[in-house]
This record gives C-alpha cells, structure tokens and sequence, in this order.
C-alpha cells in the first residue's frame, strides 16, 4: 500500500500567529477602553482611523509586492500595529494624523522591509516619530479628562472636530486641551517651580483630572497581565523597562532631587506602562535571547528617562524604543545562550 | 517492601526546554507483547545498522536455519544479519527499505520452510562472569546486536572502551517520543532480563553503578524494574515527562548532571548510555546465546484496526506485521516509521522492519494535526526557549534560510539534534528541523568539494614544485658539469705554461666532481633518501596549503563571503 509522506515534527500547530495577535488585541481592549473612557471619543476614532488605513495599506502592499494578501491580512498582525499606534496620538488630533502615520508605518517601516518578521524598526513607533517630528503642533494636542466640567466633546462632537476642526459653540480649543503631566512638568521645570511640587500634583492630586494616567497605566497593565499570563510575552521585557526607569531617573532624583522627578512619577506618567508591555515586547523588533531581553529593556528604560529629562520632546519612550531597536543584532549577538554541553566541554575525567 | 537495595528516586537534575505533546501511548499501553506468527517470507537489509554493511555468506538456493548467519559483519563498526527463521534464500538483490526516499538496497530474501527449525547456536554462557570483556564483546558482535533505540549502533563497538574508565552504565527507558510503548511493555514483562543483561555490560566495563531512567509516566515501569533490580549498584531514576528527556544526552544531564558536549562521547566522563531492549538483548545473546532476530515494536495509530505490542522477528514485512492486527482503517494515509516527533514517512510498507524498527505509526488525516501554511518568523523565540540543545532556532532558520551557512555553523548549527521541538512549538508553523537538515546536508556536501579540491590543490602544487625542483636540479647539475669543465680546460690551460700547479687544481675539480656527482645521485629514484624527502615536501606542500586555508578560513569568518567565492578563490 502507498502512502503520502510528511517529514516530522507532525506538530501540533496549535499556537499560530492569528492566536498570538488576537490575544494582544484582547490585552489592548481594557486600555482602549480605559482612554476613551478617560480621554474621550477621540481616542477610539484614532483607532479605527489608523487600523482601517493600516489594512487599506498593508493590503495594498502586498498586492504591489505580488505575495498573497489574505494570509498577511488576516494574521492580526496589521491590526496590532495600528492599534498600538493610534494609542499614542493625541485625543484632540485631526483625522489626518492617524491615517498618514499609520500609512507610513505600515509601507516605510512595515512592508518596505518586507513585512512582518523582518523590519528592524518598530513600524509603530516609527509612525509616532515621524508625525512628532514632522508636525510638533498637532501631536501635542491633549486635551483633558472626561470629567473635566464643560469640557468633553461627544461622539458626533470628536467626530467634527477630527474631520474639520469644528467645534460646538461655546467650547474653545484652549478650554479643551491642557499640558500631559510630562508636559507640565518640562513647563514647571522651565519656569523654576519645585520639582517636587509638580510631582505631587500628579501623583496624590485628588480625582480623576489629576490621575488619570495612574486608571490608564493601571489598564494597560492588566491587558499586559494577559499576554504574559497567555504566554504571548515574557516578562523579561517589561520588567526590565520599568527596572530601567526606576533606576536612571532613581539615580537621578538622588543625585539632584529638586529638578529631577521622582522614580514613581516616571513610572506611571507617560508611555512607560504601555511602552513597556505593548511597544517593547514586539517580538520581531526586539532581543531574541533571555538575557538580551534585559538589556533591551534596561536600555529603553535609561534611554527614556534620559531623553524626557534632557532631551526636548516630552516623552522618550518612542526614541528610546527605536535606539534599542538599532542595537538588537549586537545584543543578539552577545548574549547567545550557552549551548548544550560547551560549558563542561573541557572538563574532562 | 525491603527498603535495601534498589531505590527509585527523582531525577536531581533537569535539561532546558522540551515540551509535553500529546503522549497518545493509551492505545497500546496496556497490550501485552505478543508474537507474531511465522510469516512465508521476510526480507534482511544488508545495511541495517550504522557503519559498514554485512556481507552475504550464503548464496541463493542455500537452505538455511534459524539463527545462521546469513550475512556477516564487515568492519569494527558493523553487524551480523541472522536467520530470523529456517529457510530457503530465495534471492540475495534490491528491495525496498524503509526509507524516506522509497529506496531499494540490497537485501537478503528468505523464504520460510514453516519448520522454525533452529541451526546450531552459539552455546549459552550463563557463567558470563568468568568471560572476558573482550570474550563477551566477539559474542556481541557474533550476535549481531545494535542499540534497539533507535540509532542502530554496534553494541560490541559501543562498549569497547578502549582506555577510559567506564563507572557509570545509564539505562535508557524514558522511552519520550509519544505512542511508543515497546521499551514500556519489555520493563513491564521482561524487567529480570533487562537488570541481567545491565549486569553483564557493567562486567564487561568494570562500571560500579546503574541508573535506569524511566519517564514518571510509566509507573507500572518503575514498580516493575524497581522489584527486579536487587542489585545494590542499581538506582531507578524517575525521569519528568518530557519530550525529548529520552535523547541520550538529555537524560544523561538529568541523571548525572554531566553535559557531554557534542563531539564527546559519554565513555569520556565516565558513561555508557544503552537502551533497555539493547540490554535485554545482550542478555539474551550472551546467557542463552540467542542472536537478534526479533525485536519489540509497537505498531499504533489511528490508522490500524488493533494498535498492538510486538515481538516481531527483523525482516517481517510491515504489510503482515499490519495484516496481524487486524489491517488498516479507511483513510489511512500515511505510516511512519519511529514516533510523530523524530520518526520519518514512509512511502510503501512492502518494507521490511529492521533493527531500528520500534514503532510503525499509521494515521489517518483525523489522527494528525492539519499541516497550516508557514508564516513570517516573528522571532518569538518560543522556539529557543524549548530548544533542548540551547540553541537559537530562529537565527540557525535565518542563516539556513539565506544560505548563510558559516553563521549557520558558528550559532552552532551541528549541536541540533533535530528533536523537532522547534517545529513542534513554533506559532508560524515553519518546518525548522527540514531547514537545519537542509542546511547541514548542504555544508556536508561543500566540506566533501572541498576536501577534493585541497587534495587535487595539494597534488598540483607538488606536482609543480616537484617540477620546479627537477628543473633547479637539472639547471644545477648542468652548471656543475660546465664549471668542471671550464675548470678542466682552465687547469689544462694552466697546466701548459705551469705544469707544476696542476695538482691541486686536479684534485679540487675531482672532489667537485664527487660532490656534484654525490648531489645529483640524491634525487635518483632507485636511492633510498628519496622517500623521506618526498615525504617531507608533501608535508611542506601541506602545511602551506593549510596555511593558506586558515587565513581564508580567519578571513571568511570575519566578513561572511558567499561559499561560491570562496571555493572559486580557493582552486
């Protein structure tokens, strides 16, 4: 009798791609809702903006590139990208910015690589980047907590001032945008106020207004709680991004505590949670090896207090991602695990 | 329950990675081994073991006994094919083999008389004390015995020694690789042969101790060698289940904590790691002087009406082992050879089962998992981190994948012993193992190009300065002979206005004449230091060949140049 072959493994195949994305889009839900909740409708139309461009793109690619759409579609990984994007743009932004960071994302940083598994860059921070960097004045456009009195716009509101900056009457664009607590405090720094001052103001301030970054870094956290929980990420990553905060801006607060903030406060202001666990752990950019992963991760932590304490953007946690990025083959190459039985190889009876 | 003597205990070290995959050993865990009955006819591959092939000793149209030899072991590493039944040699030529490639190769073919009758058999030893090591080794090699686990390796090769010392003897039972169950059911029913024949091997090493490792998955196992194994020397080593924790080296490190590297053998620290069926085996050849013409198999899957144990002689055809448990099931499409893991497909089963036959799995498209398309690496490193080896599967996939063979080489490409685990865990379903076995079959294939040509290089560059040196000589001997001549005519020409010079003229150009004559005879081939001076400039020639690959080994290793350059740079 005859037979058809197959070479072993005949592996189980249970895990895939698909399963890896949906669960980080499962882990993304309770900080997508958490922003709008907090941030207003804004949020979600940068989401959906930048996810829908980003499919429109990738599919558009991949078609130019002459390779099979439908299996890069709908491996989820597009969507990841898109979505870990639009988090990072302002509430207040036009419409424009999520569909031209997410295309260029998706075409430069993405495909023009060749596509998922072989660009070196993080595609959604490299379509962060070139949007703060190309247009400083709509990427600081913040505007505050949902329960700020008079000041949140609904969804059809959002949606008028996203498509042509119109907005109800009676509400003015400088009654709705206010300073990021980074912000606020890069402003305090200049003008002189006490270091320590601006810090509590964020950390022990009283209702929503104040912490709204602690409900959203506290939701981010859960959803990384489930990738790590699912096996989707590792804790090494994030764990040593936050051991990176803590310790440069912990040396730095020691060494001069009136102008430098405290470790606390860079922890949980920022992008450092959501950096951490959704935008350093992407796994094609990052170190492949158990301790490369520290070190990647230590160094997006050093770097991105380094840069929010000296540097001239707010927030460092997207430069800090791309300069670990460029130093991931070197890493990679020396921390190569040691192989079975190289360490006993001269010990000889 | 006496507490002297044979202990089980858990294994106090462990390897990194591995996995669980489904263990699937339900369907024929508990199915005594049963013996098949005689079939009419059985096919011997010559080449069913590692090393050498046997030769025939028999012609076509001999009448054979059970247990003759029919073709005999060629080489140190080689082993001896037996008779599994008496019977007429119907016909010595190509048949097919289990084989990946549906090949042919040379077989003996038997056809059974029905009598089972028995041809004179080595005599028992069941004093195997008072046999030499050396004594028992010839018995081992006379019995045609190789490890049963699944590397097909001379036993009486794998335990000469030579001048290491050998404390330790390691019994493999883990018996990992999921639906397999012979080594199972041979502990089960067989546990007082297997502890025997370890006896036997730890008198013909001098080992002092026994661990017997077994996969806590089998407890019944673990009861039975437990009971069987008085011997104080002996330890039962209850392994954890995971695959691959009976890969030699894996279980050595979980029993011993030694890593032998890659390259070593484990008699260099001490061990020998022998299968539970190797041993039993052994036993049998060397107490009841009982060739290996049978062996344990579990034939399983979805694929077969009666998934079963079997003592099946070697040479069976796979179809009547199959026809013995009732047939195949509808749908089947597809027999493998070896377990789901490490296990290779077979394209025919008109094949014979040889030594290394453990286990035929057939499976229905229902019985396996859907083959998905491969996707991108993501670089998840899932693989690396249930890589046994502690290895880095997606960069060797990277560098095999380019073709970058050298980085291959350097992430430590030949430390892979294609487990499968990799492919096993990998979420974007790459087939891993097929590109380390591409990739390692395409370096074997440039390592042989290349040592043609450093041997062709090596030859023409003796030939070229063997040339040039005859050219030199021809040049120096020519140059003599002018000189002596030239001196000659000088002396003569000396000689007539001085005549009382000429003396010591004469005799300087004798002496030159000697000399030149003494320098020139060095290099004619009937003299006897030419040897040693060929010698010699084959050695030079060598050495600076080598030299020369050195550096371009230095070089390429410092920038990767493609392999094609290289070789073009080199001849």
């Amino acid at each position: 009798m005859k037979f058809g072959t197959q070479s072993s493994p005949l592996s189980e195949g249970v895990n895939s791609v698909q399963r890896v994305m949906l669960t980080v889009w499962l882990a993304l839900v309770p900080g997508t809702i958490a922003a709008t909740a907090l941030l207003g409708w804004g949020v979600l139309i940068n989401v959906v903006l930048a996810v829908m461009t980003g499919l429109a793109a990738e599919a558009m690619m991949l078609w130019l590139r002459a390779r099979p759409v439908r299996p890069a579609i709908t491996d989820g990984s597009v969507v990841v990208l898109a979505w870990i994007f639009a988090l990072c743009l302002p509430n207040l932004g036009p419409w424009w910015l999520p569909v031209f960071g997410a295309i260029f994302a998706v075409i430069v940083a993405k495909q023009l690589y060749g596509g998922l598994g072989f660009n070196l860059f993080n595609p959604a921070m490299v379509g962060y980047v070139v949007l703060l960097i190309s247009f400083p004045e709509p990427m600081t456009r913040w505007g505050p907590a949902i329960d700020v009195g008079g000041g949140a716009l609904n969804l059809v509101q959002s949606l008028a001032w996203s498509f042509s900056g119109a907005l109800p009457t009676g509400i003015g664009y400088d009654g709705l945008s206010v300073a990021t607590p980074l912000d606020h405090m890069r402003e305090q720094i200049m003008a002189g106020a006490p270091i320590h001052a601006v810090t509590q103001s964020v950390l022990g301030g009283a209702g929503l207004a104040r912490s709204w970054n602690l409900w959203l870094g506290a939701a981010f956290l859960l959803g990384g709680a489930l990738m790590l929980w699912r096996g989707v990420i590792r804790w090494h990553i994030p764990v040593a991004v936050l051991a990176g905060v803590a310790g440069m801006s912990g040396f730095l607060w020691l060494i001069a505590p009136a102008t430098h903030a405290s470790p606390l406060f860079h922890l949980v202001s920022g992008a450092t949670i959501f950096g951490a666990f959704f935008v350093a752990t992407d796994p094609v950019t990052a170190s492949t090896t158990q301790r490369g992963r520290l070190i990647f991760g230590f160094g997006i932590g050093v770097f991105t207090v380094l840069i929010r304490s000296f540097g001239n953007y707010p927030d460092g946690v997207a430069f800090a991602v791309l300069l670990m990025n460029l130093c991931v083959p070197l890493i990679d190459y020396y921390t190569q695990p040691r192989v079975f039985g190289h360490k006993t190889a001269g010990k000889l009876r | 329950m006496s507490e002297v003597g044979p202990k089980v205990t858990a294994a106090r070290y462990d390897f990194h990675g591995g996995i669980h995959p489904p263990e699937n050993k339900q369907l024929t865990r508990d199915r005594p081994i049963r013996d098949l009955p005689l079939m009419a006819r059985y096919v011997l591959p010559l080449h069913m073991h590692i090393g050498a092939s046997a030769r025939p000793v028999v012609k076509v149209g001999d009448q054979v006994g059970k247990g003759q030899v029919l073709a005999q072991a060629t080489d140190f590493i080689s082993a001896t094919i037996h008779a599994p039944t008496s019977g007429l040699v119907a016909a010595i030529d190509d048949h097919l083999i289990p084989h990946p490639g549906g090949l042919a190769a040379p077989s003996i073919q038997l056809v059974a008389d029905g009598a089972d009758r028995w041809a004179e058999t080595l005599e028992p030893w069941s004093d195997y004390a008072a046999r030499s090591p050396t004594e028992l080794r010839a018995r081992l090699r006379e019995s045609g015995v190789v490890g049963l686990g699944g590397a097909v390796f001379p036993t009486a090769a794998k335990l000469a020694t030579g001048t290491a010392q050998v404390t330790t003897l390691v019994l493999n039972g883990a018996e990992c690789e999921p639906y397999i169950t012979c080594d199972d059911r041979l502990m089960r029913e067989a546990p007082a042969d297997i502890v025997a024949g370890a006896q036997i091997v730890m008198h013909m090493l001098g080992a002092t101790q026994c661990l017997i490792g077994i996969e806590d998955n089998k407890p019944e196992a673990l009861k039975a060698m437990r009971a069987a194994a008085k011997d104080p020397r002996f330890t039962v080593v209850s392994v954890p289940t995971r695959y691959p924790a009976g890969g030699e080296k894996q279980l050595i490190r979980m029993l011993t904590g030694i890593e032998v590297p890659r390259g070593r053998r484990a008699m260099e620290y001490g061990l020998i790691c022998l299968n539970v069926a190797t041993v039993s085996a052994t036993h049998d050849a060397i107490v009841y002087g009982k060739p290996m013409i049978d062996r344990i198999m579990t034939l399983t899957g979805g694929g077969v009406k009666q998934p079963d144990n079997f003592r099946v002689r070697i040479g069976t055809l796979m179809n009547d082992v199959v026809a013995a448990a009732g047939g195949y099931r509808a749908g089947v499409d597809r027999l493998i050879m070896g377990g789901p893991m490490m296990g290779f497909s077979l394209p025919d089963d008109a094949v014979p089962v040889v030594k290394a036959t453990n286990c035929m799995l057939s499976l229905r498209p229902e019985d396996r998992p859907a083959e998905p398309a491969p996707q991108p690496c993501i670089r998840c490193s899932l693989c690396a981190e249930a890589c046994p080896a502690d290895l880095l599967p997606q960069q060797l996939y990277w560098y095999a994948r380019s073709r970058q063979f050298d980085r291959a080489v350097a992430y430590h490409l030949f430390d892979c012993i294609e487990c499968g685990v990799c492919t096993a865990v990998c979420p974007s379903h790459l087939p891993l193992v097929d590109y380390y076995r591409f990739a390692k079959t395409e370096i074997w294939a440039q390592e042989r190009e290349k040592s043609k040509a450093t041997v062709a290089r090596d030859r023409f560059e003796f030939r070229k300065e063997r040339l040039e040196r005859q050219k030199a000589e021809r040049e120096a001997a020519l140059n003599k002979k002018r000189q002596i001549l030239e001196a000659k005519a000088a002396t003569k020409a000396a000689q007539s206005p001085k005549p009382a010079g000429g003396v010591p003229g004469e005799s300087q150009a004798s002496t030159e004449t000697v000399a030149a004559e003494v320098a020139y005879g060095e290099y004619r081939p009937s003299q006897a230091p030419i040897d040693t001076r060929l010698d010699s400039a084959v050695e030079a020639a060598r050495a600076r060949s080598k030299a020369r690959r050195a550096a371009l080994e230095a070089q390429r290793t410092e920038a990767p140049i493609p392999e094609s350059d290289d070789e073009s740079e080199e001849i």
